[in-house]
């Protein structure tokens, strides 16, 4: 595989110092894998995402205004150190506590835990939730189990929203624990990305074989089948979220994002989401507004996932709130 | 306490000795990674204890616990990923332990091992069996307290022995955690990666206190 490199080894570095060079003095390097916003205000509630390079645009991407005010970044595919999630702790903290909103992966939740200590040991209030929407990763009843995958994507945005109009930490976590227990996702693999230091894919897959509900390094999901046209994957796909403990039905309102795991086309998203809202009208179900793009990504991965995110009253007001970031940005309602 | 107790600078240059054989393992801790993750463990330890030497080399020890909880953090910072926080946990909670001992003996020992244990436990959720480096760190620990009433280089000794025989049994267990999870029974026949860090950590402090 063809990368665009210079030291392979360095990649996480680099990109995070081209990541702030995009952002053209919003977002500040507070310390090595460290970035927050330049501007943040007093008294704000923050909210700090982070997680492995290589997948982006998250969660470093999501950094901007109405989303997340900073980001830890680790290595590739790597969680982020304590030091590092530390020193992005001090830079957004505004006296009013840090929700840290992170994937569910044990690297992240070891790290994330350990610089929640070190920062409560300086006073500073941490309070955490922990993104698990992929329904293939773990039964409902062991959501503790569950990955986090594409739905981090609404969930940061509700996230960056609730941010910026709630009260104290206790009600934010309220908040995005709310939109995170709305969020289903299921994904489909269908070839591998390759891990830039030594060039190796991620996993091994057949040709004609795809992986119903692997996740985003290749880890196991449903099963692997064989390869299926757009729209019986889409019915595959939406039955299993549809499946799950969730109740979505007629009269209920979903965002939907389709995503791109790296290589998928946006031809290749716009069939599948044809299909997605064809079975939800014909269910009653409907369409509060559309994701679509590459935003959770494995590098050159190819496949999708697809997401939905149930609405009640208090996350249509989050959502309606604009917000820009490299990775998302909404304009208006 | 017997006389073959280590000093903080005996602890120091112990631990220096593991930073190079660890940094020299790179290839050999990759390679056990190739079949049970992405391959990239031994870069992460490389790293890891490139960083912890360097500090080593410029510390001073009071006390045993200087000496570790310097590793620790210096594993910690610089490594990322779940194995830095388990391999920083380790010696971390583990040496905060020994915070004010001045030496280091069979009994000292096992107190590290239980705290080291007790502390990557509570972290990460892993038990024994579920093929992680909490297996070759419970055989140590064990180890450690059937030796705790025997000399400072028998009890070294009986750890490694524990250490790599909990690592061996590594290879018949099926993953259970962490990445690794993802190959089910494929993963049966291979020792964890992590597993195999812990036995040469271990092997290599017996070795240095049985040769001085």
């Amino acid at each position: 595989m063809k990368k665009i490199l210079n030291d392979p080894n360095q990649a996480a570095p680099e990109l995070v110092d081209g990541l702030v060079d995009y952002y053209n003095g919003a977002v500040d390097k507070v310390g090595p894998g460290a970035i927050a916003l330049a501007d943040i205000a007093d008294d704000k509630v923050a909210l700090l995402v982070g997680g492995g390079t290589g997948h982006e645009p998250i969660y470093h991407g999501l950094i901007g205004p109405g989303m997340a005010d900073g980001a830890a970044c680790g290595d590739i595919f790597a969680a982020p150190p304590p030091n590092v999630i530390l020193d992005a702790t001090r830079a957004v903290n505004k006296g009013n506590g840090v929700l840290y909103l992170y994937g569910n992966y044990a690297g992240d939740v070891m790290n994330f835990k350990i610089a929640a200590q070190l920062a409560a040991a300086e006073g500073i209030k941490v309070e955490t939730v922990l993104i698990w929407d992929d329904v293939a990763s773990a039964p409902p009843s062991e959501k503790e189990n569950r990955r986090g995958i594409a739905g981090l994507i609404p969930i940061v945005k509700l996230a960056g929203a609730a941010a910026d109009s709630a009260k104290d930490l206790d009600e934010l976590v309220s908040l995005v624990t709310n939109a995170r227990d709305n969020t289903r996702s299921v994904g489909v693999a269908l070839a591998p990305g390759s891990i830039p230091a030594t060039g190796k894919p991620t996993f091994e897959l057949d040709d004609d074989s795809i992986g119903v509900g692997m996740g985003i390094h290749g880890e196991q999901g449903v099963g692997i089948e064989k390869m299926m046209t757009a729209d019986a994957l889409a019915e595959k796909l939406v039955d299993l979220i549809l499946a799950d403990d969730l109740p979505i039905g007629s009269g209920d309102e979903v965002l939907v994002l389709i995503n791109s795991l790296g290589s998928t086309t946006m031809m290749e998203c716009l069939i599948v989401l044809k299909k997605v809202k064809a079975i939800l009208v014909d269910k009653g179900i409907g369409i509060y507004d559309i994701m679509l793009g590459p935003l959770v990504t494995c590098q050159e991965m190819a496949g999708l996932s697809i997401s939905f995110t149930k609405l009640d009253d208090t996350l249509k007001t989050l959502w309606d709130k604009p917000c820009s970031s490299l990775g998302y940005t909404k304009l208006g309602k | 306490m017997d006389n073959q107790a280590l000093s903080p600078v005996e602890i120091r240059d112990m631990l220096i000795a593991v930073s190079d054989k660890i940094i020299e393992s790179e290839a050999l801790l990759s390679e056990a990674d190739r079949k049970l993750g992405d391959g990239d463990h031994g870069l992460g330890m490389q790293r890891g204890f490139t960083a912890a030497k360097s500090q080593l080399e410029a510390l001073e020890p009071k006390t045993a616990g200087d000496v570790l909880t310097t590793i620790g953090m210096a594993l910690m910072a610089s490594m990322g990923g779940a194995s830095g926080a388990v391999m920083g946990m380790l010696f971390q909670s583990g040496g905060m332990a020994l915070a004010n001992a001045a030496s280091l003996d069979a009994s000292g020992l096992s107190q590290f091992l239980d705290a080291a244990r007790e502390g990557v436990c509570n972290l990460g959720g892993a038990k024994p069996g579920d093929k992680t480096m909490v297996d070759a760190l419970a055989g140590a620990q064990e180890s450690g307290q059937a030796a705790i009433d025997g000399s400072t280089s028998e009890a070294f000794a009986a750890v490694a022995a524990g250490a790599t025989d909990g690592m061996e049994k590594t290879k018949a267990m099926i993953a259970t955690m962490g990445r690794a999870k993802t190959l089910g029974e494929k993963s049966i026949g291979h020792p964890d990666p992590g597993a195999v860090s812990v036995s040469i950590i271990f092997q290599t402090m017996s070795d240095y206190v049985n040769q001085r």
